[in-house]
């Protein structure tokens, strides 16, 4: 039988004979796995980051704009017509079986003061759907009553940017605010949301009730105009059915002939994301796909240096087969030096990739996970690859004749 | 039963389109407790006469028994476990393994044959002194004369107590006065130890140690004969 730990000793001591060879063999394999797992570290974290986002976003979302106008033959993009109502929300809610919560919102920007600080931010007007819809809950505080929407009450709920910029280490709740000069209460504080997929601060932000936003704040075109409306959708598997639902209620609500286009635009905004996450995915696996090839080009590499090293040691493989050394002893020989290779090569492509990682995520300021599915992964293949590439060279030594290789000088 | 047992051996080669009878027709028996030399010119025969005998080699026709086995019907892997248990090698050139101390070398035959660690390490130390060099156990080939390095292989043919030491022009790669101490170490074991020694040499001085000799000349059996050894 084959003695593993006798011949692991060998070979690593007809691996220390040639030191250098050695080191710039392992290299081939150390630089492969360092690469696979700096791919695969950069392509997780991205997907990571944007999973994050999504759900960040909310979940199961569709987003209604409103149409574009025509003005002389010239149409305008999306959104350029204000066509959606407090109504059309209303409506949508009750008669759109597949929809869970709908938030419609009238947003401006402007001035906000307390004391002594100002600040400019972004000023959302909408019902108390808007938490749910997102999947937003408050840090502190109370959400928007009824009565709150009923009665225009000047009341709001403040991100956490906002707070920072304006009250410092301060409690914001119950404190008084002006927003374009009128003076609001702090009802609630947001929870923490961080960046959204576009990179904008969502906590950079100020929640009013809708109909305070409508009446008071920013003028509308007609009485109960929203600018958009977030809808969110009673389960992934029902968006389908729910943009087609609100697109009939909206048809029907807007009078629309059946030759018409329709005077709004319904997004999946969950579905473009997904599509983007899917495709960091496959982005993810194409770098791990490119980065194989340089441990391919390694395992080229063990396997040239196992061919030389086998023809250098013609004799030696003489001497042992005229003793008794078997196929296999031969065989198993020069495949544990492949493979003792290949896996120190591994272990130190794994902290060379690791390290590098660590390094790219400071540079480039984006997340890099090394996850340790592949640390495994890395493993296994360079083993992999030092068994596949060192059994030729192996089986080739093995089927010497052993007179040949005993006269061979 | 006769412990070598060659029967009308004969051995070709195809030499691109010429074919080279290497061996015709050898027919010949030794005895167990025998010290046989061979002889002949290059080229006679004498050295695949040699690789038959060590089972490196099959013949091409004839029959080969070993102990009673014939080898002609055996694989590569039982060849080299004939090989292993039945055979020592002594070359010219000693053929040690490199940057592995005179012990090592020593063990490499038990650790093809299987022999758990304890033991190998003493019959290896065993070996070492019957060819007087249990001091320098830890040394390497290259500390080591000439002299000294034939020992080293010779106990590492001693180890696995195979009955046959086959050696291949033990003597030619060192002067007079080794040569006489290495032919002195196979006569003792021969005659102590009861090993059958089979040596092949085309210097008529070693050949004197042995007690029979055969000649061989292009390719087949010229001479066997007897005699009393001149030495010890």
């Amino acid at each position: 039988m084959v003695n593993v730990p006798w011949t692991a000793r060998l070979a690593l001591r007809a691996l220390k004979a040639n030191k250098m060879r050695t080191l710039l063999t392992m290299l081939g394999i150390i630089i492969g796995v360092a690469a696979v797992i700096a791919m695969l570290a950069v392509g997780t974290g991205a997907t990571q980051q944007l999973t994050e986002q999504i759900s960040s976003m909310g979940s199961n979302l569709l987003i209604v704009l409103p149409g574009s106008t025509t003005s002389g033959g010239i149409r305008m993009g999306a959104g350029t017509q204000p066509t959606l109502t407090a109504g059309d929300a209303q409506a949508i809610l009750e008669e759109a079986p597949a929809v869970d919560a709908v938030a419609p919102v009238l947003s401006g920007t402007a001035q906000v003061v307390y004391g002594h600080q100002n600040w400019s931010t972004g000023i959302v007007g909408t019902t108390s759907s808007m938490l749910t819809v997102r999947d937003w809950p408050l840090a502190q505080g109370r959400g928007f009553s009824g009565a709150d929407v009923k009665n225009a009450t000047k009341v709001c709920l403040m991100g956490q940017t906002v707070v920072d910029n304006l009250f410092g280490d301060e409690d914001p709740i119950g404190k008084n605010i002006k927003i374009q000069n009128l003076p609001f209460t702090v009802v609630g504080v947001l929870s923490v949301k961080g960046q959204s997929a576009m990179g904008q601060d969502q906590d950079d932000t100020i929640m009013v009730p809708l109909t305070t936003a409508q009446r008071k704040l920013f003028g509308t075109a007609f009485p109960g105009m929203i600018r958009i409306m977030l809808v969110k959708a009673k389960d992934t598997s029902e968006l389908d059915n729910a943009q087609t639902q609100i697109t009939d209620i909206l048809r029907q609500r807007h009078h629309i002939g059946q030759q018409q286009d329709d005077d709004f635009t319904v997004r999946n905004l969950t579905q473009i994301m997904q599509a983007a996450e899917q495709s960091t995915k496959i982005m993810t696996l194409l770098l791990g796909a490119i980065a194989s090839v340089s441990l391919l080009v390694g395992g080229i590499g063990i396997m040239n240096i196992m061919l030389v090293s086998i023809t250098e040691r013609t004799r030696e493989i003489g001497i042992r087969m005229a003793i008794g050394a078997k196929t296999w002893d031969i065989r198993f020989q020069f495949l544990m030096e492949a493979f003792i290779m290949s896996m120190i090569g591994g272990i130190g492509g794994i902290a060379m990739g690791m390290s590098g990682s660590a390094v790219l995520s400071k540079i480039a300021g984006w997340p890099v996970i090394v996850s340790p599915f592949s640390i495994l992964l890395a493993f296994g293949f360079s083993g992999a690859v030092g068994i596949f590439f060192g059994f030729y060279p192996a089986y080739k030594a093995s089927l010497l004749n052993p007179i040949d290789a005993l006269r061979y000088e | 039963m006769a412990l070598i047992e060659a029967d009308k051996i004969s051995k070709k080669y195809t030499l691109g389109d010429v074919e080279v009878n290497a061996l015709r027709d050898v027919s010949l028996t030794i005895d167990k407790g025998e010290f046989v030399s061979i002889m002949g010119a290059s080229g006679s025969g004498k050295s695949t006469f040699m690789n038959i005998l060590g089972c490196l080699d099959k013949p091409t026709s004839g029959r080969y028994l070993l102990e009673g086995i014939d080898i002609s019907g055996l694989d590569r892997d039982e060849l080299a476990e004939i090989r292993n248990v039945k055979i020592g090698f002594v070359f010219q050139g000693f053929n040690l393994l490199p940057r592995t101390q005179a012990i090592e070398n020593v063990e490499l035959p038990m650790f093809y044959k299987g022999v758990a660690t304890q033991e190998r390490a003493e019959r290896a130390m065993d070996a070492l002194s019957m060819v007087g060099l249990e001091t320098r156990a830890k040394h390497y080939p290259n500390q080591l004369s000439g002299g000294q390095q034939q020992r080293v292989a010779i106990a590492r043919a001693l180890v696995n107590e195979a009955p046959i030491i086959l050696a291949d022009e033990p003597t030619g790669n060192l002067d007079t006065k080794t040569s006489v101490e290495i032919m002195d170490l196979f006569q003792r074991l021969n005659v102590e130890n009861g090993i059958t020694i089979i040596l092949v040499t085309h210097e008529s001085d070693i050949a004197e140690w042995s007690r029979r000799t055969i000649r061989f000349m292009d390719g087949q059996l010229m001479l066997d004969e007897e005699r009393k050894a001149t030495h010890g």
